[in-house]
């Protein structure tokens, strides 16, 4: 997906679920409002879309589940330029 | 082990290039060869459960997510301390083992150290078999 390089662009999730995995990217809508936690072991991880940098590409539109058949580690971390 | 890593903050893609070009770069050649994604405003992270509002970033918290999209695993910590790469390996290789063979892996298991075939022949049996 080509990016506008404007400063506003809010990462999506949790994104409903897409009705076969052959549905194009733009059918996915963005699930309803939710403050709740969804994450648990043993259930399917909640998809997600989030504007990235990528050594050697520059910024795109990444999406958790473009991942999907793979084994994928998320990690979260505070920020960058922080001391641990 | 053919893992794809997501490294996700709060910081936008912009901050994420320069952290990348100024300092990473000098820790790690060439820099860190994952996407870093941008959770401006911590959706992603109230979802996963690790989104601080009062500070407004996500804390630590890393998710190993198998190839049928389920979650495996997740640590979560305060933000004085950081993980452990040789944890997250061994849980990875674990989880793989497990998943390739149907056998179940006891506390502590390394790769290569004796793993459990679980049914009714097991029960009772366990310390037949592994002894920490």
């Amino acid at each position: 997906m080509a990016l506008q390089e404007g400063c506003v662009q809010p990462a999506r999730g949790p994104l409903g679920p897409t009705p076969g995995s052959a549905a194009p990217a733009a059918a996915t809508t963005l699930a309803e409002e939710a403050k709740d936690v969804l994450a648990r072991v043993g259930r399917e991880a909640p998809d997600f879309e989030a504007n990235a940098f990528v050594a050697g590409v520059g910024f795109k539109s990444v999406k958790l589940s473009d991942y999907k058949g793979r084994w994928i580690v998320v990690c979260f971390y505070p920020g960058d330029f922080t001391f641990v | 082990m053919g893992v794809e890593v997501l490294a996700i903050s709060t910081d936008s893609r912009f901050v994420h290039q320069i952290w990348q070009e100024q300092e990473l770069s000098k820790m790690v050649t060439g820099g860190v060869p994952f996407p870093m994604l941008s959770d401006a405003g911590g959706k992603i992270g109230a979802v996963y459960g690790v989104y601080d509002e009062t500070a407004g970033v996500d804390i630590r918290g890393r998710f190993i997510i198998d190839p049928d999209f389920v979650i495996r695993a997740m640590e979560v910590l305060t933000p004085e301390v950081g993980r452990s790469p040789d944890e997250l390996i061994r849980q990875i290789k674990a989880f793989q083992h497990a998943r390739n063979t149907g056998e179940v892996l006891p506390s502590g298991w390394q790769p290569g150290e004796a793993t459990l075939q679980p049914g009714p022949a097991l029960v009772g049996r366990v310390w037949e078999k592994w002894k920490p």
